[in-house]
């Protein structure tokens, strides 16, 4: 069903060929290359050429100026040293942390509302649907930093009930939060694919742990949540890989200067200012293959913790 | 959690299992009309009395930006209703012109950049999935592999050296850097919709034309192509969508203010303007998404089958 799942299959089905691709082996060669062929060119030109050319930056020194100039481990010791870069890290883990795991609950509990043959479900599905499509965008950012500004819509709200509220965006200690909402407001992608999952649920078990007396509750914890754990786990890896790279919203809010004293500086943004706003390019390769890695130390992690939760029915 | 399910009747999987969607949803819903008692409808009620609610509070920022942009600019500050006595269409006019260029000229930079993203999808991602769904071919698995990791690849570890190539061959603020990725299938997201799309149309259908002595391109130009009619429409609407919003790419590519998309527009307009234009500022923002909200209005059934069926945003 998903790519993940995809990824797995292929994994596990490692070398045994199907009868039918023994029979038709090498018949098609010339014409799926042709077929492949942009797909190829796209592969080596604009995907593997350049993360093999990022690697060797992410040792030189390079303004693009001058010629690349080899310094060895240089980035990668000076970001252990660099405070700026610490604290992007923490302030991205945050964003991913909290952000990912309470988008994704918001979502299956409002998939788990709308499943039971509710009447409107088209209709409420669009309207929670809407603000993912939205949320990317930089006029979406632009209404995020009215509203969470010191004159903005919800202070604005706040004062109708006396409550004199902060300035959301520009206190270090809230701004991260306003845009963590921001994550948790595109909810919609996540709960239409939670919301597929449970279809696919025989409500055949649920009529049956009713006769055996279950209660709604644990009707949830041992039927539906089983069910849905592979569907939670890959929009779980999905969420985190996606989240590790956002950059739209804090860049806007914050006028592109991760403010205020730094509190959403996403590491994506810091990795852009290093970059393509000083050009020190070298450092910016490095910093870009060390996400690339912490993505995949997460998505690791997420695949081995899953054999602890996550159900197959196969 | 095995042993906690087997606690349960076992239900004969051939008959209830996934295969049968239809089947269920079908008793799902006369359970939900027959059996009606009070105590349900109470439930039902209170389940829309929280939709309601949580709908109302996820739009209303949007609805607020919608009206406010119809205000005066000093009421955005104190207005947080969405009552308007009177429209101010100023904002929009102001918000037109505030720029180097009228905003028309950022939406029609963004339509090229769209309609050239839409075509590079549709055209090699259909060619690179009827590859990996109906030839058989040495490396396959692999390449599908790597097709599918490259899904899930973070842009930042290929920017930098993207933008040396391209500004070396002189690309910089060209549409060029926008759309030629496109052309060579490095949305690989697609190519995997497609590919799941195509497994589901019958073979007897290839080896019908083959039998008539059809080759591949034929098969691919005149019995796939508009068999998947609905996974190019999906492959549409998100190119759309998502290259519409796309600000990364324009950021790095696009600085000269006569190339400018509409986010990279917006964006000169947030900076260039002190805290007094909130009107103008709504206004613009509002004609940004209105491509969008059309395109979900008329395309969602699309574009929820897409999220359902590949499972990615």
């Amino acid at each position: 069903m998903s790519a993940i799942s995809e990824l797995s299959t292929i994994s596990r089905r490692k070398g045994k060929a199907t009868a039918e691709e023994k029979k038709a082996n090498g018949r098609d060669n010339k014409a799926a290359y042709i077929f492949l062929l942009p797909w190829l060119v796209g592969l080596v030109a604009i995907t593997i050429g350049p993360m093999l050319m990022s690697l060797y930056l992410s040792f030189t020194d390079y303004n693009l100026l001058q010629p690349p100039e080899w310094v060895g481990l240089d980035n990668f010791t000076r970001m252990f040293s660099d405070a700026r870069l610490h604290n992007s890290l923490g302030v991205t883990f945050t964003y991913v942390l909290v952000g990912v795991p309470l988008q994704l609950a918001v979502a299956l509990l409002i998939a788990l509302v709308l499943d039971k043959g509710l009447r409107g479900l088209p209709f409420y599905r669009s309207v929670f649907y809407l603000p993912s499509l939205l949320g990317g965008s930089v006029a979406v950012a632009i209404l995020w930093k009215q509203i969470f500004g010191t004159t903005g819509l919800v202070n604005q709200v706040l004062a109708m009930f006396g409550v004199q509220g902060p300035g959301w965006i520009s206190d270090p200690s809230t701004a991260l939060s306003s845009i963590i909402l921001l994550h948790v407001w595109t909810f919609g992608a996540p709960m239409i694919i939670f919301l597929a999952g449970l279809r696919q649920i025989p409500v055949m078990y649920y009529e049956a742990a009713k006769v055996d007396g279950a209660t709604a509750l644990q009707q949830f914890w041992k039927i539906t949540m089983p069910m849905l754990s592979p569907i939670i786990f890959f929009n779980l890896v999905l969420q985190i890989i996606g989240s590790f790279q956002s950059f739209t919203q804090a860049f806007i809010v914050s006028g592109g200067s991760g403010g205020p004293s730094d509190s959403t500086m996403f590491f994506t943004l810091y990795l852009y200012q290093k970059g393509f706003g000083q050009f020190d390019m070298g450092y910016a390769s490095a910093m870009a293959w060390f996400l690339l890695v912490i993505i995949g130390v997460f998505t690791a992690i997420n695949f081995i913790a899953s054999k602890y939760w996550v159900f197959y029915d196969d | 959690m095995t042993t906690k399910l087997e606690t349960l009747p076992a239900p004969d999987k051939k008959t209830s299992g996934a295969g049968k969607p239809k089947n269920h949803r079908k008793l799902r819903e006369s359970r939900g009309t027959l059996a009606f008692s009070r105590s349900q409808r109470n439930k039902a009620l209170g389940k829309h009395a929280i939709l309601i609610l949580a709908g109302g509070l996820m739009i209303y920022p949007l609805l607020w930006m919608l009206v406010s942009s119809l205000r005066a600019n000093e009421l955005i500050f104190r207005e947080p209703g969405l009552w308007l006595n009177s429209l101010e269409m100023s904002n929009y006019t102001d918000g037109w012109s505030a720029l180097t260029h009228p905003f028309g000229h950022y939406m029609i930079n963004s339509a090229i950049v769209v309609m050239g993203s839409i075509l590079g999808n549709l055209v090699s991602c259909s060619m690179a999935a009827y590859a990996f769904a109906r030839l058989q071919f040495t490396g396959k698995k692999l390449f599908f592999g790597i097709m599918l990791l490259t899904i899930m690849l973070p842009f930042h570890v290929i920017i930098v050296p993207q933008y040396i190539l391209f500004s070396q061959i002189g690309w910089v603020n060209t549409f060029w850097p926008l759309i030629v990725p496109k052309l060579l299938a490095t949305e690989a997201f697609f190519v995997f919709l497609m590919v799941q799309f195509i497994r589901g149309i019958p073979k007897d259908l290839d080896e019908a034309a083959r039998i008539d002595g059809a080759g591949h391109p034929r098969i691919f130009l005149r019995v796939i192509l508009p068999l998947m009619v609905p996974a190019l429409a999906t492959t549409t609407i998100f190119t759309f969508i998502w290259t519409w919003n796309d600000f990364f790419g324009a950021l790095i590519y696009l600085t000269d203010p006569d190339m400018f998309t509409v986010p990279v527009a917006l964006r000169a307009f947030v900076d260039s303007q002190s805290a007094t234009s909130w009107g103008s500022l709504f206004a613009m923002s509002i004609v940004s998404l209105l491509p969008v909200f059309l395109v979900f209005l008329f395309g969602q059934r699309f574009l929820i089958k897409g999220i359902a069926t590949t499972g990615i945003k």
